[in-house]
């Protein structure tokens, strides 16, 4: 697909997000518009997946995991838009009874989703799991994944990462959202995580970097990236974003990890993203 | 004195053998059957399995968190993964990636977990863990099966690869008496009844099976009749039994190896105080760590041994 078609749809994903979590007061914008571009992208042009026809197994079709589980309004919305369910399901989230829980859960069986996440650190560990079905299975379809940078904390990830490189998990595109925040403020405040991509190039992983608000940019990369799958080594591509792209007072801050705007600041971001596929 | 049936001993051994060779021969029968291992193939007697299907063998290093996050993950796609490491690195350890990737995620993934209790002996507390039944029982979703001896463990390994949910299978260390049949068939969820008795109900699970029937055995030349029950799933919990023994002889001891908090005496306890209160006593090990020692000095010390099942079915029966 065209980057200016994805951009636009990147923009009704954006208004469904800060929608989702402007009507419940809960939820975490900051990531989920950060994401916004990278995930549009991920669904509408760069997987091989079948939304009309969602099976767990996912036999011959490339499977996503969203181990940083916050961001769920961003997956959810971008889950919706490309026919999982249906879009005005979007107007259910983080309410009771509703199948969009606040983080990603496969026990109200929405379709799309193939493991909870939320507690952080997992999704990298899952990932290697299906990689490695997929290989016993002869499946040569792909596996991907999203994480926090501030998620890398988590001791599991660095397990999962000697792991996969040790066995030569090559089926398996990850990719970091490294916009250098989390909730207590800064990554590199908090807890720095160094030189990121020399940590994960002596992990023995395949890196590569992009702009996550470039789309011509990352369709470039992750072209790329499946072209260096199956030669030995788990790729991880080291997303650069903007917690909060697409809304001026939400970016350049920390603030907005986990706030939801007020019905007023709902219109001041609602002004700033173009309805593009109508809202649901 | 009365007489009581006569149990066969068919020979000693290992539970953890029991699952090393059920682990075979359902891999033999299933080829989704896949088996993870932290770095303790030799004590989970896994060789058979790795030696027999390497490319279904994962070995993942000391590194839990991760075994059971790729097993969760390897459900789909199809695969039924066992995962292999002790008692306490299978739970304590790894607590938050069960629950999210595997229980409430609803995975089928087998949790094997061996040197389970205190007979895991020298090795001391750090090792002997005592709360894995609490904890994988309040988990939704999960079933929880405790095998008394080597052919249960086996029996008990096969038939999970059926039932399409979480297990948390316990079994433990050291060579223990086989009364089970080796073809006898494990039913997930039904008690065995070992002896049939009047004057008291044991309930036991794992290794304290056996210590309930010796204990059975001397309650017997004191002429007490006592109804030996083996609850080999603590979870979901076979009530009927449970119910229609203690209407019979109206009183109950629950005989485990783990702490009384949360084990199989609080799940029995449960049943009876909402359907038919009755008196109940506790063989478990009461609100403490473990200690480096031989099984046998380890289970006598803290309580868990044939003489602590005795004194408390005479306990119960006088509180009737």
């Amino acid at each position: 697909m065209k980057a200016n078609e994805l951009e636009r749809i990147a923009s009704q994903v954006r208004r469904d997000i800060v929608r989702m979590v402007s009507a419940v007061s809960s939820g975490h914008p900051g990531g989920s518009l950060g994401c916004a571009d990278f995930l549009t992208m991920l669904y509408f042009d760069t997987m091989k997946h079948d939304p009309t026809n969602f099976t767990m197994d996912g036999i011959n079709e490339d499977v996503f995991y969203l181990s940083n589980g916050h961001i769920s309004p961003v997956w959810y919305s971008v889950l919706a838009r490309s026919g999982y369910f249906p879009v005005s399901e979007l107007g259910t989230f983080r309410k009771i009874s509703s199948r969009l829980q606040g983080h990603p859960s496969t026990d109200k069986n929405i379709p799309g989703v193939r493991m909870a996440s939320g507690s952080l650190g997992q999704g990298l560990s899952n990932a290697i799991g299906t990689a490695e079905a997929k290989k016993l299975n002869g499946d040569k379809s792909l596996v991907f994944t999203l994480h926090g940078d501030g998620e890398l904390q988590e001791g599991q990830i660095w397990e999962a990462a000697m792991y996969a490189a040790a066995n030569k998990v090559d089926n398996l595109i990850s990719t970091i959202d490294y916009n250098g925040r989390q909730i207590d403020g800064d990554v590199d405040n908090v807890l720095s995580l160094g030189n990121l991509k020399q940590k994960w190039q002596a992990f023995g992983w395949e890196v590569l970097e992009m702009d996550g608000h470039n789309i011509e940019e990352m369709q470039a990369t992750m072209a790329k990236a499946k072209e260096l799958t199956g030669n030995g080594k788990p790729i991880m591509i080291i997303m650069k974003t903007e917690m909060g792209q697409g809304v001026d007072y939400m970016m350049g801050s920390h603030k907005w990890h986990g706030v939801a705007p007020n019905p007023e600041q709902l219109e001041a971001a609602l002004a700033q993203l173009e309805e593009t596929l109508g809202d649901y | 004195m009365i007489e009581i049936k006569e149990i066969e001993v068919l020979g000693k051994k290992d539970t953890r053998s029991g699952f090393g060779e059920g682990l075979l021969e359902v891999g033999k029968k299933n080829k989704d059957v896949v088996a993870l291992c932290a770095d303790l193939t030799g004590s989970l007697k896994m060789n058979a399995f790795e030696n027999e299907f390497p490319e279904r063998f994962f070995q993942v290093g000391i590194a839990e968190a991760n075994m059971m996050g790729i097993a969760a993950g390897m459900t789909v796609g199809g695969k039924i993964p066992y995962t292999g490491t002790f008692a306490n690195f299978s739970t304590g350890r790894v607590y938050d990636q069960i629950r999210q990737s595997i229980a409430y995620s609803k995975k089928n993934v087998k949790i094997c977990a061996s040197h389970a209790g205190l007979t895991l002996g020298e090795d001391g507390a750090t090792h002997q863990i005592l709360e894995d039944i609490g904890m994988m029982k309040m988990l939704p979703n999960m079933t929880v099966i405790v095998p008394c001896d080597f052919n249960q463990t086996k029996q008990a390994t096969i038939a999970i690869a059926d039932l399409d949910s979480p297990v948390y299978l316990r079994f433990g260390r050291p060579s223990v008496p086989i009364f089970t049949q080796p073809d006898a068939k494990f039913e997930i969820g039904k008690a065995d009844t070992i002896l049939e008795g009047t004057d008291v109900t044991i309930i036991a699970c794992g290794h304290l099976v056996w210590k309930s029937i010796e204990a059975a055995q001397e309650l017997a030349k004191e002429g007490i009749s006592a109804e030996v029950i083996n609850m080999h799933t603590i979870k979901p919990l076979d009530e009927k039994a449970i119910l229609s023994s203690v209407a019979k002889t109206g009183c109950v001891v629950s005989a485990e190896e783990h702490m009384i908090n949360g084990g199989l005496g609080d799940s029995i306890a449960q049943v009876l105080s909402r359907n038919n209160p009755a008196p109940q006593e506790y063989v478990g090990v009461d609100d403490s760590f473990g200690e480096s020692g031989k099984p046998d000095e380890l289970m006598t010390k803290y309580h868990i041994d044939t003489p602590d099942v005795i004194a408390a079915a005479k306990k119960a029966i006088s509180r009737k």
